[in-house]
């Protein structure tokens, strides 16, 4: 049963998504606001029962196909123009694609599949059989590859397009909210168990305010905030500093850490000014 | 078992099926949550919900399922009044731990706190039938064993746990990630990257060189040329923005649905009018004078595949749609009418995204005539509008 680990806070409600999906052998789809660990999760489960992670990552180019095998006929050609020995085993061309080294492995492994949101519309519908059944057909060799154990597999999206019904019906799904500030806490806890309390409260008070601001078009996130915390230590920050609302016209220390984006910035500046009149 | 319940998720509009269901069923068989409505509830979200967008839908329906069991609950726990005592005496017992027997002597014992829960549950009986929702005040120390009675052993909840869980539907904190909802900041971008679905178009082929060597290489040599459809953004949006008068109360959202969009489309193109569109249509607010375009070379300079999304309250008398001069600020020629028939005729993708609520419509008389113009394609500027919007215009 998958409980988070030291360095990552999983709520009740993750834990239950992930242990269904383990339990059950379905694929969890996992959603949320950039930046709240969606990508870090397959990392740690893997990493808490000590397991192989097999990561497939996504762009708009990526083809289904690929994460099954992959045939290099190109080099087959080259060869046979060679007259190499090994064109005349096509096994020598098939390249085992992320699936294929998911359904072979040894243990049960944790196959993330992240961000399938970027690839084309009909990518999800291509795996559908792949991942219901955790087998397929290899062509060129007649071969069917079947998963012995079927992998653990964590699929992420960002929303940026809706994937279809038949995928999801085969999927359970979990959005990870932002964190409350208690659950913050916590998280912030066991990156940084030595932070002072006062800096801390300090710190994530004008981190919730900064999300609290609206308009903002990136508001600051988890890791966005364990990278300024980092950055506040290192450059021995007090918390009387970060109080002073006055501290650079307004800005907060660092705040390149916080704020991705020069509008934000000059946004902030310009509440910063209006609330000192 | 819990067909109901999938009932009564798909009457509050989660297109749950079958499928859920028996995984559902499997999850609870292998053990994954018993005896907590809290977990049940976190399991059930994972199996039948697939979109944050229907969290909120999901919510109500639970809570609505789960009251009606509460309340055979309390009815059946009325009838158990009449169950031999020393059974349920005994039932009773063996749910309490040491330092709650403690607490239950210190109350006057068993029979007492019978007595006391007989009346409670008497109580909690009128209550609900003047309809108030959830009566989770009983679960105070002494009868936190509530949930214990054999009926509440069925579900098996806990009664603080519980309360607690109750909180975690009854408060609907994912109500504005819901598609019917208003326009957030967040929905915002959700809605966007619908946009972004027409904004690829399939025009002409070209040579996909990779799959011709490919498909060569597996002809042992022999040339086989792959034509590919020609991916890119070729879409383009021209955008009217109503603005000023009525239109102020919206200027949040139209701000955010023209940042959303300009990040999306190279080709985009925004003009502004007032109430309607006449002779002229302007792109600096400021500058008005300076940045009037006349609208007929509007019309000739944008292409009829240039996709036209007007952006208004449609909330005006109707003689500024049907009578020339009726426009409020200047003296029109011709009626809004015939300038929006024109715009309508040139462009084949025409939709109005309209901030005003829906349920407001009918009482706008010159909402319903433009929606008339628009040959119906007005839509309520939400998730779900827009999400229609796009349909039109693909």
């Amino acid at each position: 049963m998958f409980k988070g680990t030291s360095t990552y806070i999983a709520t009740a409600a993750l834990q239950q998504a992930v242990n269904a999906a383990i339990l059950l052998e379905k694929p969890l789809l996992i959603k949320g606001e950039p930046g709240t660990g969606k990508t870090l999760l397959a990392e740690e489960l893997a990493q808490s029962l000590d397991t192989e992670l097999i990561q497939w990552h996504i762009k708009s180019t990526t083809k289904a196909q690929q994460g099954l095998y992959e045939y290099d006929a190109v080099s087959r050609l080259r060869d046979s123009q060679l007259g190499d020995e090994r064109v005349h085993d096509v096994n020598n061309y098939i390249i085992k694609g992320k699936l294929w080294q998911a359904f072979s492995a040894k243990k049960r492994p944790v196959l993330l599949i992240d961000e399938i949101d970027k690839a084309d519309i009909e990518f999800p519908n291509d795996l559908l059989l792949e991942l219901d059944k955790m087998e397929f057909h290899v062509y060129e060799t007649q071969q069917q590859v079947k998963a012995d154990i079927r992998p653990i597999v964590i699929i992420t999206s960002n929303n940026e397009k809706e994937l279809p019904d038949a995928f999801l019906r085969r999927c359970f799904f979990h959005y990870i909210d932002f964190p409350s500030l208690e659950e913050m806490k916590a998280i912030v806890d066991v990156h940084f168990p030595n932070l002072k309390t006062t800096l801390l409260n300090q710190a994530l008070e004008v981190f919730f305010n900064l999300r609290d601001i609206r308009g903002l078009k990136k508001k600051p996130s988890t890791s966005e905030l364990l990278d300024w915390l980092k950055l506040l230590l290192a450059e021995d920050i007090d918390a009387a500093t970060l109080h002073d609302k006055t501290h650079q016209g307004g800005l907060m220390p660092l705040f390149g850490a916080l704020l991705k984006n020069e509008q934000d910035v000059t946004l902030i500046e310009k509440l910063a000014f209006m609330s000192k009149r | 078992m819990l067909i109901e319940f999938l009932f009564t998720l798909r009457r509050h509009g989660i297109k749950a099926s079958l499928r859920e269901l028996l995984d559902c069923l499997a999850a609870l068989e292998k053990g994954l949550c018993f005896g907590s409505l809290d977990d049940f509830y976190t399991l059930s979200k994972v199996i039948f919900v697939k979109d944050e967008t229907l969290f909120d839908k999901f919510d109500r329906a639970f809570a609505d399922y789960f009251q009606g069991v509460e309340q055979v609950n309390i009815a059946n726990a009325l009838q158990q009044q009449a169950l031999p005592a020393d059974w349920l005496r005994k039932e009773f017992e063996k749910h309490l731990s040491d330092e709650e027997k403690a607490k239950l002597k210190a109350l006057g014992g068993l029979d007492k706190l019978m007595e006391a829960l007989k009346n409670r549950l008497e109580e909690q009986q009128k209550r609900h039938a003047g309809g108030n929702k959830w009566v989770g005040t009983g679960g105070t120390s002494p009868f936190g064993a509530y949930g214990y009675n054999p009926e509440g052993v069925r579900i098996g909840q806990h009664e603080s746990r519980h309360r607690k869980a109750v909180k975690v539907w009854d408060k609907r904190q994912y109500k504005n990630l819901d598609k019917d909802a208003d326009l957030s900041t967040r929905n915002m971008k959700l809605a966007i990257k619908q946009l972004r679905k027409f904004a690829h178009s399939h025009e002409g082929e070209e040579l996909d060189l990779n799959n011709t060597i490919e498909a060569t290489a597996k002809q042992g040599g022999l040339l086989d040329v792959k034509m590919a459809p020609q991916r890119h953004n070729a879409i383009s949006v021209l955008m009217l923005f109503d603005i000023g008068g009525s239109m102020d109360d919206h200027i949040q959202i139209c701000e955010q649905l023209f940042s959303a969009a300009h990040s999306e489309f190279k080709h985009l193109e925004f003009f502004y009018f007032h109430n309607c569109v006449y002779e002229h249509v302007w792109k600096d607010n400021e500058r008005l004078n300076d940045s009037l375009l006349d609208t007929y070379q509007l019309i000739n300079k944008f292409g009829k595949d240039y996709r036209l999304i007007f952006v208004g309250d449609a909330t005006m008398g109707p003689y500024e749609i049907t009578y020339p001069g009726g426009s409020v600020e200047h003296w029109n020629q011709e009626p809004g009418r015939v300038w929006l028939q024109r715009l309508t005729d040139h462009f084949d993708k025409v939709a109005w995204l309209n901030p005003q609520p829906k349920n407001y419509w009918n009482y706008y008389q010159s909402i319903e005539q433009i929606d008339g113009l628009m040959e119906r394609r007005m839509y309520p500027l939400t998730l779900e509008g827009i999400t229609q919007a796009v349909k039109t215009l693909t």
